[in-house]
């Protein structure tokens, strides 16, 4: 079926031309999510992004061991280094693939931040705001979904795949705009299916219907809209259950060639599905790898989870760019803060807020370029060109077509700008 | 007290003792059991249906001990002293006369007292995180108290539920819910002692000063698992920086860390120096082969903002230095100072948790975050007065808030013209209609499957399922973390796990040895009977004549044994899934 409201010979000819080049998961697509790839394909040059990627690299990996080498200094810690696709730009031996991708991909190799703990750095890295006592600020997913509203889509617009104990929030947006989180995609999506049948069901809400006029009574009309969102959450949630959409979680249909490329991780998975939920409309997908915390033995932690992050990440670029979703999809990538240019006594590197690495792409961001840089003996602490974590949440919107610096009204009643940085113009492609 | 788990379902005509009823099924079920042997080594033959039968039978009565109880008993709650209970009330009364005073500058009316039964659900779920069973609900309808809710409160309040449920709420506001470094925290024993510490109604000024400065090993000093939590990797001794704010923020209600890496924004008078020296407390504190302790050797350094070097940080108190003694390790100075009867912000910091605990909403937002000089609403400088002055009793506390009209009124207006506004409700006008926590929500789907009480005299096998249970369903209903108290709406996840979820299904459908929805359908002699054990077994409450028409024309229609099993699991699935259901009222 194909509810495309146009029928076009140029949209037949994309989907001859996206059969012929066997592009991933094409066979699934939703009537959504072909119209979606309609728009996205015809897209004029500059037009704002639609939705955003998002790898977080949980524990924070160590800059100097994955995007920021700097061999043969004291604090290099030994390592080897390879070429990327940018000229003169090299990368920690083990991101290959990676490396191979730059062209697409852009490197700031001076992000700062000024928050050393995780759980204070991932609520600023994820929000664009450091903590505050009084209110609880929205992610950028949140951010997206709030602005941008995807009336047409079924399943939630705002994915967390993978989520560590800080998953992204919807703060004062609302709960609504949480992230719906899950785990290795290769598991069903969880308590989608209805346990009884439809006729069970029905008299089931009837009943519903019949208790919640009791409890409404004597109540503030709205409450349901205004504070418990019950009734709204369980037509959602029944909407998402009969959803054709819900077939963008199952990884398990698809070729073991292309999943595997991503590696047999839940991470790959985890990045494999992002594609595909992207594909099917949903506005930001999050996936976490943890695992970078090496506080000991560095090398040896950092070179795991970069075997499991180079495959992932290299190929989820391959693929929106051969979907023709890379230039409406941002794509980030980094952890929550850097690891120290010193080496403590057991080998590990600690944490380092001070300039760490990010890569973007996608969505108007450039490709093959790099932005910043650090001091090679690790004396320096401030990097040259630094980029702040709101720099990057307002670059990010800027590409969404999203008026980064409106100030909405938060519940405490203080207002508050979707972000408080400026865009970094050298970041994007049509500046 | 006896109640008789049949009777509970209403007092229904007596039908056989459950064993009798099931060994009948079984045995229609095999007739084979009764009937000659088939053949001529039917020695053999009755060896083996001994052998299986003493089995079966061994099985099912240890299931029906473990899941079945007949009687519950139920011993009187220790009351207290009339005097005692009349002080208490004219206290509750003080604080009326506050809340009335900005009801009328406000010129808010509030809503009336509500019905004892929604008072005993709402101190169930508030001490316990479980609504109550139908056996204690027809336990309590059966009692000559007047003053039920009171009965009950005193009940709860010897309860062990109630102790190891606060002690977990607590521990969450000291430690957090993360399992810490292994080879020097363990957060059991610390959950254990907080119990042991309200069981025994310790002042918690004690248990406050324990926590802050007590030394040893933390297997065998519970106490000090407080400060050892904070121990990182890679670091010599327990991080001052947690441990500053935790005082700050569990203790006195302030949210000093703010202040850690610049001074006060906003409006903020702190300053960059008032959080590292309160740090520098910790800044002795270091491990040795005897455990936690103090090293006077050891000092606290930071670099301040701005600053090229680290520098030596004295410990200082932000305010009130004159209360900070001059003898004693650092840490049992700082204990004395946050326990000063002279530091009003210690007893208001866990009026207003208290509060919350009650209310599943604080006093004063957020709950960690009190200003210190004021203002302070309605009711919070008369409890933190009424704390103080009775030697920080908990119990008392407890006591002192449930008695107050806020506590006791309805979340419903009772003219539908005229129903509750969000002015009402923040003004404390109408009792705050708020979303339960995670696992408030399991406990209570876990108990309203379940006829009998759920408590620690139940099999410890099956307490085992239930905690396991009820750490699944939070993790996929989503654990608020430390205790906090937002105010956020449902989420399409919790509705997925509510409608579709393994818990509801498990605990609602058709399982005549345990469920709760099929045993009433079995027990009960009529339909309307069957309703109403459903809705107070889930809603605490009998139901509404439109409600109970509803419902009991949906039973009229299931005739045979399975279809009714049917109705009333849907029945179950509909109530759990309803508003009230989710939402303290």
């Amino acid at each position: 079926m194909n509810t495309s409201p146009c029928h076009s010979p140029s949209h037949l000819t994309r989907r001859s031309l996206l059969r012929g080049t066997g592009a991933a998961g094409i066979s699934w697509l939703t009537p959504l999510a072909d119209l979606l790839a309609v728009e996205a394909e015809s897209a004029p040059i500059g037009k704002p992004a639609r939705s955003v990627i998002l790898l977080w690299l949980g524990g924070a990996a160590s800059q100097l061991d994955t995007f920021d080498p700097h061999p043969e200094t004291t604090i290099g810690g030994g390592v080897k280094t390879i070429p990327t696709a940018i000229k003169g730009v090299n990368f920690a031996a083990g991101l290959e693939q990676t490396a191979s991708v730059m062209q697409d991909v852009s490197l700031i190799r001076s992000m700062v931040s000024k928050e050393g703990d995780h759980e204070r750095a991932f609520y600023n890295i994820k929000t664009g705001y450091r903590p505050d006592p009084t209110l609880i600020h929205p992610s950028i997913g949140a951010i997206v979904c709030h602005e941008l509203p995807e009336a047409k889509i079924e399943i939630p617009t705002h994915v967390s795949i993978l989520p560590n104990q800080w998953p992204a929030r919807g703060g004062f947006f609302g709960a609504q705009y949480d992230a719906f989180q899950m785990y290795d995609p290769k598991s069903p999506v969880p308590d989608v299916k209805a346990r009884v049948d439809d006729k069970r069901l029905d008299r089931r809400m009837e009943g519903l219907a019949v208790v919640e006029q009791a409890f409404a009574r004597g109540r503030e009309p709205d409450m349901d809209q205004n504070k418990t969102l019950h009734q709204i959450s369980m037509q959602r949630a029944r909407n998402m259950m009969s959803s054709d959409q819900l077939k963008a979680f199952n990884v398990t249909d698809a070729p073991a060639k292309e999943l595997n490329a991503y590696g047999d991780t839940p991470f790959g998975r985890g990045c494999f599905a992002a594609v595909r939920l992207i594909q099917a409309g949903v506005r930001c997908v999050e996936v976490t790898l943890n695992g970078w915390d090496t506080h000991a033995n560095n090398f040896e932690g950092q070179a795991t989870q970069v075997k499991i992050l180079d495959a992932a990440y290299a190929s989820l670029i391959r693929d929106l760019k051969k979907l023709n979703l890379l230039e409406s999809t941002i794509v980030v990538c980094g952890g929550e803060f850097g690891r120290t240019p010193k080496i403590n006594n057991v080998g590990g590197r600690d944490h380092w807020p001070h300039a760490f690495s990010m890569l973007v792409s996608g969505g108007g961001f450039a490709g093959g370029r790099v932005i910043g840089s650090t001091d090679p003996q690790g004396e320096k602490q401030e990097p040259e060109k630094p980029v702040l974590v709101e720099d990057l949440h307002a670059t990010v919107q800027n590409l969404l077509g999203i008026d980064y610096s409106r100030e909405v009204m938060t519940p405490v009643g203080r207002p508050m700008a979707l972000s408080k940085g400026e865009p970094v113009k050298e970041l994007q492609a049509h500046a | 007290m006896k109640v008789c788990i049949d009777l509970m379902v209403a007092k229904i005509v007596r039908k056989p003792n459950l064993h009798s009823r099931v060994t009948d099924r079984l045995q229609a079920q095999h007739p084979v059991m009764n009937s000659a042997p088939p053949s001529s080594n039917w020695l053999l033959w009755l060896r083996n249906t001994a052998i299986l039968g003493a089995l079966a039978v061994g099985a099912f009565l240890g299931v029906a001990e473990l899941l079945t109880p007949p009687v519950a008993e139920l011993g009187s709650a220790p009351g207290l002293p009339k005097a005692q209970l009349e002080d208490i009330q004219r206290t509750a009364q003080a604080v009326n006369a506050d809340f009335e005073k900005a009801w009328a500058q406000q010129q808010i009316l509030p809503t009336a007292k509500t019905d004892d039964l929604t008072l005993v659900r709402r101190l169930s779920l508030a001490l316990t995180g479980s609504i109550p069973s139908l056996q204690e609900i027809r336990m309590l309808e059966s009692l000559k108290s007047a003053d039920v809710p009171q009965w009950w409160l005193s009940h709860l309040l010897s309860d062990r539920r109630t102790s190891d449920y606060l002690a977990e709420r607590l521990a969450r506001v000291y430690v957090g819910i993360e399992n810490g470094p292994f080879l020097m925290y363990r957060r059991r024993r610390l959950v254990d002692w907080l119990s042991d510490s309200i069981q025994q109604n310790r002042p918690y000024d004690q248990v406050a000063r324990a926590l802050i400065d007590s030394n040893g090993v933390w297997t065998t000093n519970p106490e000090v698992n407080f400060v050892t939590v904070t121990n990182q990797m890679n670091k010599k001794g327990p991080d001052e920086v947690k441990l500053a704010a935790k005082v700050s923020r569990a203790f006195l209600g302030v949210r000093i860390d703010c202040v850690q890496c610049h001074d006060g924004k906003l409006g903020s008078t702190w300053k960059q120096t008032d959080f590292h020296q309160l740090a520098a407390f910790f800044g002795q504190a270091d491990f040795s082969l005897n455990g936690l302790r103090d090293d006077p050797k050891q000092n606290y350094k930071v670099r301040y903002l701005g600053k090229m070097e680290d520098e030596k940080v004295p410990a200082k108190v932000p305010w009130k230095p004159e209360l900070l003694p001059s003898s004693g390790t650092p840490r049992e100075k700082l204990a004395t100072w946050v326990t000063a009867k002279e530091n009003k912000a210690f007893a208001r910091a866990m009026v207003n948790r208290m509060w919350a605990l009650l209310f599943n909403r604080p006093l004063v937002a957020p709950v960690d975050e009190i200003p210190l000089e004021g203002p302070f609403p309605a009711g919070m400088e008369l409890l933190a007065d009424d704390f103080i002055s009775h030697g920080y009793d908990m119990q008392r506390l407890i006591r002192v808030i449930v008695g107050t009209q806020a506590f006791q009124m309805s979340s419903q207006s009772s003219d539908p013209d005229h129903p509750v506004t969000v002015a009402a409700e923040n003004a404390w006008a109408a009792f705050p209609v708020t979303r339960l926590r995670p696992e408030q929500m399991a406990g209570s789907v876990i108990q309203a499957a379940s006829l009998s009480t759920i408590d620690a005299e139940t099999h410890v096998l099956f307490r085992l399922k239930r905690d396991i249970d009820v750490t699944n369903f939070v993790k996929r209903y989503g654990d608020s973390g430390e205790d906090t108290f937002d105010d956020g709406g449902g989420t399409i996840p919790q509705r997925l796990l509510l409608m579709n979820g393994n818990m509801i299904s498990n605990n609602t459908g058709n399982n005549p040895l345990i469920n709760a929805s099929t045993r009433i359908g079995m027990l009960s002699p009529d339909n309307a009977t069957a309703v109403e054990a459903a809705y107070l077994s889930i809603f605490t409450r009998r139901p509404t004549p439109a409600e109970q028409s509803h419902f009991t024309g949906l039973l009229a229609t299931s005739k045979s044994r399975s279809s009714r099993s049917i109705a009333m699991s849907d029945l179950y699935w509909t109530l759990m899934n309803a508003t009230e259901f989710s939402w303290n009222h």
